[in-house]
């Protein structure tokens, strides 16, 4: 009994001290964002200056305006090119199809550094050169293998016979794909869509090849700011995006039950 | 509605022939059953027949019109596949006014037609239901709506019975035949269940290794099998085997076996009586001489089991064990060990030709 009993609670401590652990920095992070000193200094007065001062700071701001385009327009490119992609795997057979297969996973291992590399070169070389063209069609190549793995294990739970019971009822393929096929994919595109969404927003790496002075997207400035000197400004920048980006996670996970759909 | 011709139609996967060269004419209104073990191409035929797959050469026709390069989705039949293949996606409702809604049909026309076709399997009420809350066999209807709505030509069925428990299934198989009757559709049926295809069709089709073994109304199937395959996979058959006299054969003790059905063969080839279990009485030997003009064999019994209203007897002679069936009437009952005497007519004795 008291063995148990000391278990059930070494087992608790463990979930808090590993929830401490994920959340602790972000939350320190969070409140210095609203302390006055600048300097992380104790005791803890209630201010909302670094916000009015991030107001100010139009580097930062269209940096933000930058990653959020970016990473929204890359999800909308990959969801689209990568389900299309996972159907066609799918549906048809073809030569060299688990080569192409094959060749979808060395992108997701490949280090960010030598892919970030490799574009650079490969951007100047045909003319595109840098900037947010180029972050953008580097994102949407480092982001589309994931919703493709994504949707394609989606629909392996798929019964090939829905699709033909479909057909036999006189539907084309197209109304096949919209009716059946798509209903029962979704939550594999929502979820490649988040991962989409994730890679390029968190991108780091590439981005940092990738842009001009000008043209630039949210993490790149903030290694630029950090390494000009600290400022509270990029705790505030920092909570706002968490506080956005985790409320669009519970709302998708309101909306789609992940796995547990029949 | 409409018939079904198909001709010399032939399908290879690789170096394997699934169809080779089958003819079959499906009448208009009627109740075909394809019977026949798995791998004898009875499934290749149906998606053939519903337009899944195209045939390497032959014909599909129809109502006279030749579609054997006709998609499926063009092909106007109606099909229900083994495991249902419900859309989990949609209520019962939606499932059942699929096939109608990608047609474009008004809203109104759609719901009027949804809930006739549920009346007709008694869902009437389920419409709102999805599929996960329906039991097997409503699912079983669902499908069998859902086929139907669309007023399809033809009615494909794969198995659809294969799921079910024994009970349901022979509920399904009265309230399949009901609706079929009672709205006339031609119904081409895929079986491996020679009891289903027996009680259920006007016709069946036996199929194996990719041809057509043999085809005709059931009771001309059991009663003259033409091949020993014919006659051992659509019921039980004792198969004796010999050489022919004209009448019948000789087997190798030299006793005459007297066949009046069947085909006849040239004296002494080689040939096979099939006679059917239930056809055959079984007595103690007596010693006496036999004074029946019909076929006699003696025997001794190996094994007895017992089935409630039936006794199936195992009999042995010259090496061979020949299966009898008697009606239990509580008359007589053989023991292990005992000698017997056989005795059937050769009115139920058919000669085809040996193996």
């Amino acid at each position: 009994m008291a063995t148990t009993r000391i278990l059930e609670w070494l087992g608790r401590l463990y979930i808090w001290l590993l929830l401490a652990f994920l959340y602790l920095p972000i939350i320190i992070m969070a409140l210095m964002s609203f302390n006055v000193s600048p300097f992380y200094q104790l005791p803890f007065e209630w201010t909302t200056e670094w916000y009015a001062w991030l107001r100010q700071n139009d580097q930062l701001i269209s940096a933000t305006w930058n990653s959020v385009k970016i990473a929204m327009i890359t999800t909308i490119i990959c969801t689209a090119l990568g389900t299309a992609a996972s159907l066609a795997l799918y549906r048809y057979e073809f030569r060299g199809k688990k080569f192409l297969q094959a060749l979808l996973f060395p992108p997701i291992a490949i280090p960010w550094l030598i892919t970030g590399t490799a574009m650079l070169i490969f951007f100047f070389g045909v003319g595109i050169g840098r900037g947010l063209f180029a972050i953008l069609l580097g994102h949407v190549a480092l982001a589309l293998p994931y919703v493709i793995v994504v949707v394609s294990a989606r629909l392996q739970t798929f019964a090939p016979e829905l699709e033909e019971a479909a057909r036999s009822l006189g539907a084309n393929q197209w109304q096949v794909t919209r009716r059946v096929t798509l209903p029962w994919i979704m939550p594999g595109v929502i979820a490649g869509g988040l991962f989409a969404f994730a890679v390029s927003f968190d991108q780091f790496v590439v981005s940092y090849f990738l842009s001009t002075p000008g043209q630039t997207t949210l993490p790149v400035e903030i290694y630029a700011a950090i390494r000009k000197g600290f400022t509270p400004e990029i705790n505030a920048v920092s909570t706002i995006i968490i506080v956005v980006s985790m409320a669009l996670m519970l709302l998708t996970a309101r909306f789609f039950k992940f796995g547990g759909e029949k | 509605m409409a018939g079904v011709q198909v001709s010399n139609l032939s399908r290879s996967f690789g170096a394997h022939k699934a169809l080779d060269d089958v003819s079959i004419d499906f009448a208009d209104g009627g109740f075909y059953a394809l019977l026949g073990p798995s791998g004898s191409g009875k499934t290749t035929l149906l998606r053939q027949i519903a337009g899944f797959d195209f045939p390497d050469s032959g014909r599909i026709a129809i109502g006279g019109e030749s579609v054997e390069r006709v998609p499926v989705e063009k092909r106007r039949i109606g099909m229900v596949f083994q495991n249902y293949a419900l859309f989990p996606n949609m209520s019962v409702a939606d499932n059942v006014a699929f096939g109608l809604s990608v047609r474009g049909e008004a809203k109104a026309t759609i719901a009027s037609e949804v809930q006739r076709a549920l009346d007709l399997v008694q869902l009437g009420q389920l419409g709102g239901r999805r599929p996960h809350q329906l039991s097997g066999g409503q699912r079983q209807r669902v499908a069998l709506a859902r086929a139907i709505v669309t007023k399809p030509r033809v009615l494909l069925l794969d198995e659809p019975l294969g799921a079910l428990d024994k009970a349901l299934r022979i509920d399904m198989q009265i309230e399949l035949k009901r609706i079929q009757r009672e709205i006339g559709i031609t119904t081409i049926f895929v079986t491996h269940d020679q009891e289903e295809a027996l009680t259920m069709s006007d016709r069946i089709g036996i199929l194996r290794g990719g041809r057509l073994v043999q085809e005709g109304p059931p009771e001309d199937i059991y009663d003259r099998p033409k091949s020993e395959f014919a006659a051992t996979f659509l019921g039980d058959a004792n198969i004796l085997r010999g050489e022919t006299t004209g009448t019948g054969i000789r087997l190798a003790d030299g006793t005459a076996i007297a066949a009046k059905a069947g085909a006849s063969f040239a004296a002494g080839t080689k040939a096979s009586c099939a006679v059917r279990p239930e056809r055959i009485r079984i007595a103690a030997d007596s010693g006496s001489p036999d004074h029946l003009n019909g076929n006699v064999l003696k025997g001794q019994v190996s094994k007895r089991i017992f089935a409630g209203n039936n006794s199936t007897y195992f009999v042995d002679r010259d090496g061979q064990t020949i299966k009898v069936i008697v009606q239990n009437t509580g008359m007589e009952k053989l023991a292990e060990g005992q000698e017997v005497v056989l005795r059937w007519s050769p009115e139920s004795t058919v000669l085809i030709a040996g193996n």
